[in-house]
């Protein structure tokens, strides 16, 4: 939407007044059509999958966390640490994620394991977040209403360099848990949580410190670095994947319009990323149908590319795009990349969007 | 009071699925489930606005298809965040190969 004003963010401002009062918030969203037959094939659900995926992460997470140990004190760690981290500070975004939706597993008891796991290694408020990602379901990259919209505009271009070390995010999620251990939930936090689980999300606070302040008793105990090497560091040295490919799921695009082919963004990845993302990099697909688990999304990606804008082929070819259109937001900060759609697909619905595409797309 | 209306016809609805009935301004989902027995619930999610009969039915369990919220269709039961409110449940009866809900 073309605004005069700045975008105010906050999740009980003036931002989230207009988008309850023009019908933004909580609105009907495009969806290509998919016969029902199907969708219920796709949406279907199987343990296999993600068992084998699990057994490879663990496996994996356990052999580089002991690589650390054997090497500590010599460089050879290095490799070992450089993979832990990725596992332990980014897959683990993805698997919160696929876990949090209920659709890595077909068992129930397996997605809430794996998604505390995760959480915990994200330090992140297991409550909390999945209140704030089905948010960010009901009203992406709507300004005043998603609670997880990563760069803002204009775009803070330092910020966005240093998410690749992680240092804002661990000051920011640390502090975050520690206030909501101490029983204290932000205005935000409560705008979106619903009463009768905002003491769940206090309780979950609680159980993560108790995790940290084991941790530190160990390391204190051994007199060793490894201890909080292993948890909660690698949420600083091994965050970079999950910035890298997170970051392309909606930056540049479009923002307040009701069709997730304006706002979101389909990249084809390689395969070692696409398991560490859990195939997350078709990201249009999923929030269009997030009944799909990460295992179909191939599937669903060809049955409707059709209907949607081109992806692009790698992640280099997604950053070169959004750069120019980032350094422009510096100034313009309603300019946005606007995605063309194939001959073949529907055009963008009007109400919402129309004059926004016109007056403020990339020439 | 008791007010059966037919809903749909048995063959309608697949084994293991559900599909949207809209009746007097108010919408319901009508699910058949693996073991042949039909049940009927509010159309809508209690979370939010989202037709349930875009969702997945697996074994007792309807998924919403917006959050992913999952509730119980015979009972009604809410299963956990995002849903926490339970959905309406009406009685059936399966009458010359129609399905008849009371919505009374
Ligand atoms: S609308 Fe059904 S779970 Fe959110």
């Amino acid at each position: 939407m073309t605004t005069a004003k700045k975008r105010d963010y906050s999740l009980v401002g003036e931002s989230t007044r207009l988008a309850i009062e023009t019908g933004l918030a909580s609105a009907e969203w495009y969806h290509t059509d998919v016969p029902r037959k199907t969708m219920k094939e796709l949406m279907q659900r199987s343990d296999g999958p993600a068992i084998r995926d699990t057994i490879i992460w663990i496996v994996a997470i356990l052999g580089s966390a002991a690589g650390i140990v054997w090497f500590w004190g010599t460089w050879w760690i290095v490799p070992f640490l450089f993979v832990y981290g990725v596992l332990y500070g980014s897959s683990s975004d993805s698997r919160w994620h696929e876990c949090g939706h209920g659709t890595a597993f077909r068992t129930r008891w397996m997605n809430d394991v794996v998604y505390h796991i995760a959480s915990f290694m994200l330090m992140r408020n297991p409550v909390q977040w999945r209140w704030s990602h089905a948010r960010h379901h009901t009203d992406t990259i709507i300004v005043g209403r998603d609670a997880e919209i990563a760069v803002m505009r204009p775009p803070d271009l330092i910020k966005a360099a240093l998410a690749f070390t992680g240092i804002l995010d661990f000051r920011y999620s640390l502090p975050t848990l520690v206030r909501q251990a101490f029983g204290t939930l932000s205005d935000d936090e409560k705008s979106y949580i619903p009463e009768m689980e905002q003491h769940k999300a206090v309780i979950a606070a609680r159980w993560h410190m108790v995790v940290y302040a084991a941790t530190i008793a160990v390391a204190i105990a051994l007199r060793s670095w490894i201890p909080l090497v292993l948890i909660g560091l690698p949420r600083l040295y091994g965050t970079w994947h999950m910035v890298l490919t997170g970051l392309l799921q909606h930056i540049g695009l479009a923002d307040n319009v009701t069709d997730h082919r304006l706002n979101t963004r389909t990249v084809y990845m390689n395969p070692v990323s696409r398991f560490i993302y859990w195939n997350m990099n078709y990201h249009v697909e999923h929030h269009m149908f997030p009944m799909v688990p990460y295992h179909a999304l191939p599937k669903l990606h060809e049955l409707i590319k059709h209907d949607l804008p081109e992806p692009n082929p790698s992640m280099w070819h997604a950053y070169r795009e959004v750069w120019p259109v980032l350094l422009r937001q510096l100034k313009y900060e309603d300019y946005y990349l606007k995605r063309e759609l194939p001959p073949t697909a529907k055009p963008y619905r009007g109400e919402f969007h129309d004059l926004d595409i016109t007056a403020a797309a990339a020439e | 009071m008791a007010e059966w209306v037919e809903a749909c016809a048995v063959d309608d609805v697949d084994e293991e699925d559900v599909i949207r009935f809209d009746h007097g301004g108010r919408t319901f989902a009508i699910y058949r489930s693996p073991e042949d027995a039909f049940f009927a619930t509010d159309g809508f999610c209690t979370h939010e606005k989202a037709h349930l009969a875009d969702g997945l039915v697996m074994d007792d369990i309807i998924e919403c298809p917006k959050h992913n919220g999952r509730f119980n269709y015979k009972t009604g039961q809410a299963n956990g965040a995002p849903v926490c409110v339970n959905l309406k449940t009406y009685p059936v009866k399966v009458e010359a190969g129609k399905v008849m809900i009371d919505i009374g």
